[in-house]
C-alpha cells in the first residue's frame, strides 16, 4: 500500500469509516463580517496602526507629490522599482538613481540585493492592521519588497480596503490568481534576543506607504 | 518508563537568572496578548474562538476529505503532494530530492514539525548543509540546543550567552548588542538565502479549498526561504488543515494576537505551488510533505481529539504556572508546556513518560487562553486514568494504588473514616494549633516528605468538625 | 459557613455519613476508586434541597466532573445529573440563589482576596466573592496582580513536584506580600492550606482565612 493510501485508511479507520464520503457536512459557514467604515475613517486607521509598528505613512494629494514624497525620502539613496504601472505613472522612474527591475529574475535580485530602496505598489491595503497585499505578478515581483532595506510602496486610495474579511471577500481563493500573496505589516522583525524589538533582519527595517 | 527529570529541574528552578528570564519573557507575552484581544482592540474575540474551535473540529473530524481536496488542488497549481507515514520517509524523501537535484545547501524557516523529526541532524548526517534562518533557532543551532518555547525559541538566552555563541562559531568580532547581533545574523544569512539550492519551511495553516500553505512570520526569513531557491519543501503535520481561504479572516486573527500579541504578524504568506508563468520570482518546484508521524494515532480517541486542532501559538506554554518553573527543556519532547504535555503522551504511548500528565496543577489557565479551545486539563485528566490503568497491567505504581484503593475503602465508611481522623487527632496530642515541621518516622512517607520539604503541615484539629457539630445540635435542641 | 447560613433563615441538614467528593483519586486517575467515593456521595445526599459547599474544588468536582466519570452508566448519571444542579459552592449560593451581599459582617482588616483555580475557571466565579467582601465593616480589599495564579497546590501535584509546587506559591505569596493585606480570603480550604503551609514554614507575617469566616465575623 502507498503511503497515501496508508494514511487515507488509517485516518479512515479512526473516524471510524471505511470509504471516502464525499463532501462533508456541516461546515460552519466562514465567519466575513465587513464593517462599513468611511475613507477618511479607514486612511486614519491604516497610518495609526503602520505608524504604531514604526512604519511610515504620506498622504500624496497627487501622484507628482507621490514622486516628491519619494525624492525626497531617496535624497540620493539608489532604489530599484517594480513593474507596476502606478509606480512608473508616478513618475518615479524619473528620479535620479532609480532603476525599474526588470523582468529577469538574476539581474532583479542582483539589484535588490545591493540597492538601497525597494519601490512597490501594492494589490490592496488593510486599514485595520496597516497591512500591504502583494500579489506575485508580473508587475510585482517577490525579491523587490523583501531585500532592500527600505521598502516604499505607492498605493491608490481605492486599493484601501478594511481588513481580512474585506480582502477574502474579494478574493475567496487568492491561489485561483497568484502563486505567492503576502501580508507585509509593518517592518521586518525580531524579539528572540531577551524580547528585545529589533527591525530589519531579513526583510526591510523601513517601510513608507504612500496613499495617493 | 522515564522518570520524572528531578536533578534537571531542580537546577532549573536553582538558576535565579534563567528563572529571571523565563518569567519575565512569558510576562511580557502574556500582558501583550491581554492588550491585543481587549474588547477595545478587537471585536467579539471569544466568537472568533468559538468559530476557530468549530471550524478545527470539522476540518479534523473530516480529515480525509479535506485533504484529498487538498493534494488535487496543490497537484492543479503545480506543486507535488508527497504522504509520509512517519519521520524516516519524511528525512528520506528530502534526502533524495536533494541528491538527485544536486541540493548543497538548504536554507529553513523556523518549523516545529522539522524540530519533531531531527530534520537537521540527519540531512548534515548525510552530507547536506542546513542552515536555520529565523535569529532564534538560528543561535539554537549554533548551539546545538532544542527550542525552549514553540514561538520563542531562544527565550532561555540572554545577549551575552548570544555574543558568546557567535564569537566561538562564527568567528567574528564580539558584539553584545541584540542590534548588533542581529545584524552579525543578518549578513552571514543573506550569503546563504542568496546561494541556497532548497529552501525548507514548514506550514502554519494548510488550505484545503486553495492547494496552499500559509506561512506566519516577523523576520522575512520564511518569504526568503520560500522565494530565494529554486526549490521550496513545506513540510506539515497532517492536522494543520482547514477548509477554506475565507476561515484565514478567523485564524489569523486569533493566532497573532494569542502568540505575540500581534493584530497580523509582520508577514503572512498564502503560498501555492511554483512560480507561475509570467510571475518574475519564486521558486521553480513546490513540494509539499503531509506528514502523519502518529497523528493518526491520536485520532482514533474521541475525547483526545481535540489535541490535534493546536495552532502552535504557544500562548498556553506563557500563562501555564509550571512551565513558568520549569522551562522547556525539561519537557520530555520538542514541544513543551501543556500541549507537549498532552500530545507527547499520545505521540509516544502514556508509559513512555507517565509523570508527564501529572506535572500540572489543573489550574485551567492553559484552556482559558487556547486560541481554538481545547479543553487541555481534561485531556490530562484522561491521560492520567490511561496512565493509571497502563500501570496496573503492568504491575507498577503498586503503593499509590493501595493508598487510593485504602482511601476509597475508608471513604466509604464513614465510622472509620470518624475513627481515623480521631486517631490522627490522638498521634499529635501537644500540637495546640500550631503547624507541624516534622513527623515521627514511622509516618515519614514519600509524599509527606514531599509536603514538609517546602511547608508545614496542618496539625489534625483537637476536635473533629463532627464532635462540634454534634455539640451545636445538642445546644440548639436545648432550646 | 452553619452560622451564616442559619442567620438567614435556613435550616441546615449535616449527613454524617459523608465523607470525600473522591477528587483525589479521581485528579490522580484512579477512577474507579473515585467511582466508589461519587457513589457514596450520591447516596448520602439523595433527596432534594441545595447542597452547599464550602470549596470551590469539590463543588466543581461534583457538577462537572462527576459526569466523566459515569458517562458509560446512564443510572448514575441520572442521579448524577440530579445532585449536580442542587450542588452550589458557599459564595454563588449566597449571591445567586439568596441574593444577598450584605450579611452584617465585621471584619477590620486588609485583605486580599485568592481566585481559586476550579472556582475561576470551572465554576466561573470571580465577582461574587469580591461583592460579599465590599460589604463587610472595616474590611479593605487590596488585590493582588497574580489573583488568578495558582497556588501551586493541585492535589497530589503538591507532593509529587514539591518544589514546583513550592515554588509556585512562593511566586503567589510575593504578589500577596506586596499589597500589604494581613489576610488571604479564599473560598477553597485546599488553597488556603498550600499558602498557609508556606507561610507556617517562612514565619511570613500573613494569615489565611475562608470567605465564610469572614462572613460570620461580628
Amino acid at each position: 500500500m502507498s503511503a497515501r493510501e496508508e494514511i487515507l485508511t488509517r485516518i479512515r479507520a479512526s473516524l471510524g469509516r471505511a470509504n471516502s464520503t464525499g463532501a462533508p457536512a456541516g461546515l460552519p459557514p466562514s465567519r466575513i463580517v465587513i464593517p462599513d467604515v468611511p475613507l477618511e475613517r479607514r486612511i486614519e486607521k491604516f497610518t495609526a496602526a503602520l505608524e504604531k509598528l514604526n512604519g511610515k505613512v504620506h498622504r500624496a494629494s497627487s501622484r507628482d507629490d507621490a514622486r516628491d514624497y519619494v525624492e525626497r525620502l531617496l535624497h540620493g539613496r539608489t532604489a530599484v522599482t517594480s513593474n507596476a504601472p502606478f509606480v512608473a505613472e508616478c513618475g518615479v522612474l524619473t528620479l535620479p538613481n532609480v532603476k525599474p527591475g526588470g523582468s529577469d529574475p538574476l539581474p532583479l535580485r542582483g539589484m535588490c540585493a545591493t540597492l538601497d530602496a525597494g519601490i512597490t505598489s501594492a494589490d490592496y491595503a488593510l486599514s485595520d492592521t496597516g497591512s500591504l497585499v502583494m500579489l506575485s505578478s508580473n508587475e510585482e515581483a517577490r525579491m523587490v519588497s523583501l531585500l532592500p532595506p527600505l521598502h516604499v510602496a505607492l498605493v491608490p486610495l481605492d486599493r484601501l480596503l478594511t481588513g481580512l474579511d474585506e480582502l477574502y471577500s474579494i478574493l475567496p481563493v487568492p491561489s485561483d490568481r497568484t502563486s505567492s500573496m503576502v501580508f507585509i505589516t509593518g517592518p521586518s522583525r525580531t524579539a528572540d534576543i531577551e524580547q528585545i524589538l529589533v527591525r530589519g533582519v531579513h526583510g526591510p527595517g523601513e517601510i513608507h506607504v504612500v496613499l495617493v | 518508563m522515564n522518570p520524572i527529570p528531578v536533578d534537571a529541574i531542580k537546577s532549573t528552578l536553582s538558576d535565579a537568572r534563567l528563572q529571571n528570564a523565563i518569567y519575565s519573557s512569558t510576562a511580557r507575552l502574556m500582558d501583550k496578548r491581554a492588550h491585543a484581544i481587549a474588547p477595545d482592540a478587537i471585536d467579539d474575540f471569544q466568537g472568533l474562538r468559538t468559530q476557530a474551535n468549530a471550524i478545527k473540529r470539522h476540518a479534523i473530524d473530516n480529515l480525509d476529505y479535506y485533504l484529498e481536496q487538498l493534494e488535487q488542488n496543490v497537484i492543479a497549481r503545480g506543486g507535488k503532494v508527497v504522504w509520509c507515514r512517519d519521520a524516516g520517509e519524511a528525512i528520506q524523501f528530502v534526502l533524495q530530492l536533494s541528491r538527485e537535484k544536486g541540493v548543497k545547501r538548504i536554507v529553513k524557516s523556523k518549523s516545529m514539525t522539522t524540530e519533531e523529526i531531527d530534520l537537521n541532524e540527519h540531512l548534515e548526517h548525510g552530507g547536506i548543509e542546513v542552515v536555520e534562518t529565523d535569529l532564534g533557532e538560528y543561535i539554537l543551532q549554533l548551539a546545538h540546543e532544542k527550542p525552549y518555547h514553540i514561538v520563542a525559541p531562544a527565550l532561555h538566552k540572554t545577549r551575552y550567552d548570544v555574543a558568546d555563541i557567535f564569537t566561538e562559531t562564527l568567528k567574528v568580532e564580539r558584539v553584545e548588542e541584540p542590534e548588533q547581533q542581529t545584524q552579525v545574523a543578518r549578513r552571514v544569512l543573506r550569503e546563504k538565502f542568496i546561494t541556497a539550492d532548497l529552501g525548507i519551511t514548514g506550514a502554519n495553516f494548510l488550505i484545503a479549498d486553495s492547494g496552499a500553505i500559509v506561512l506566519v512570520e516577523n523576520e522575512g526569513n520564511a518569504r526568503l526561504s520560500s522565494s530565494a531557491p529554486r526549490i521550496q519543501i513545506a513540510i506539515a503535520g497532517l492536522e494543520k488543515i482547514i477548509p477554506r481561504a475565507q476561515d484565514l479572516a478567523t485564524f489569523l486573527k486569533v493566532l497573532g494576537r494569542s502568540a505575540t500579541g500581534q493584530p497580523l504578524t509582520v508577514y503572512t504568506s498564502f503560498l501555492s505551488g511554483p512560480r507561475r508563468p509570467g510571475e518574475i520570482d519564486g521558486p521553480e518546484e513546490f513540494y509539499l510533505v503531509l506528514m502523519d508521524n502518529g497523528r493518526t494515532r491520536l485520532l482514533a480517541d474521541e475525547g483526545k481529539r481535540q489535541s490535534l486542532y493546536c495552532i502552535r501559538c504557544g500562548a498556553c506554554l506563557n500563562h501555564c504556572p509550571v512551565y513558568r518553573k520549569i522551562g522547556g527543556h525539561n519537557y520530555p519532547w520538542v514541544y513543551s508546556g501543556p500541549i507537549g504535555a498532552i500530545i507527547s503522551p499520545q505521540f509516544h504511548g502514556v508509559t513512555q513518560d507517565p509523570w508527564l500528565p501529572f506535572a500540572s496543577s489543573l489550574c485551567g489557565a492553559c484552556s482559558e487562553v487556547c486560541p481554538v479551545k481545547i479543553d487541555i486539563p481534561q485531556v490530562l485528566l484522561e491521560l492520567r486514568a490511561d496512565i493509571t490503568h497502563a500501570k496496573r497491567k503492568e504491575g507498577a505504581g503498586q503503593w499509590e494504588r493501595r493508598a487510593f484503593r485504602l482511601f476509597s475503602y475508608v471513604m466509604r465508611r464513614p465510622r472509620l473514616y470518624e475513627m481515623a481522623a480521631a486517631m490522627a487527632s490522638s498521634v499529635f496530642p501537644g500540637s495546640r494549633g500550631a503547624w507541624l515541621r516534622s513527623l515521627p518516622r514511622l509516618l515519614r512517607l514519600p509524599p509527606v516528605m514531599g509536603w514538609l520539604s517546602h511547608r508545614d503541615l496542618p496539625p489534625p484539629p483537637e476536635r473533629s468538625f463532627r464532635a462540634l457539630w454534634r455539640e451545636r445540635q445538642r445546644a440548639k435542641g436545648g432550646n | 459557613m452553619a452560622d451564616v447560613l442559619e442567620r438567614l433563615g435556613y435550616q441546615i441538614d449535616f449527613p454524617e455519613a459523608q465523607t470525600c467528593c473522591g477528587q483525589p483519586a479521581f485528579n490522580s486517575g484512579f477512577w474507579e476508586e473515585a467511582r466508589g467515593v461519587a457513589r457514596h456521595f450520591l447516596d448520602t445526599f439523595e433527596g432534594d434541597g441545595p447542597i452547599v459547599v464550602p470549596s470551590g474544588s469539590c463543588s466543581a468536582m461534583c457538577s462537572h466532573h462527576y459526569a466523566d466519570l459515569f458517562q458509560d452508566d446512564p443510572a448514575q448519571m441520572a442521579r448524577v445529573k440530579a445532585i449536580s444542579s442542587r450542588v452550589y459552592e458557599f459564595s454563588r449560593f449566597l449571591t445567586e440563589v439568596v441574593q444577598v451581599d450584605d450579611l452584617g459582617a465585621s471584619f477590620p482588616h486588609t485583605v486580599t482576596y485568592h481566585d481559586s483555580c476550579h472556582a475561576l475557571r470551572e465554576l466561573k466565579i470571580k465577582a461574587g466573592p469580591r461583592q460579599l467582601l465590599s460589604k463587610v465593616r472595616g474590611l479593605t480589599l487590596k488585590e493582588m496582580d497574580a489573583a488568578e495564579e495558582c497556588c501551586g497546590f493541585g492535589g497530589t501535584f503538591s507532593v509529587k513536584f514539591p518544589n514546583v509546587s513550592g515554588g509556585m506559591a512562593q511566586t503567589k505569596l510575593d504578589s500577596i506580600l506586596r499589597t500589604g493585606a494581613s489576610h488571604i480570603v479564599s473560598i477553597d480550604s485546599s488553597c488556603l492550606m498550600q499558602l498557609q503551609g508556606v507561610i507556617s514554614r517562612q514565619e511570613l507575617p500573613l494569615k489565611t482565612i475562608h470567605l465564610a469566616e469572614v462572613l460570620a465575623s461580628r
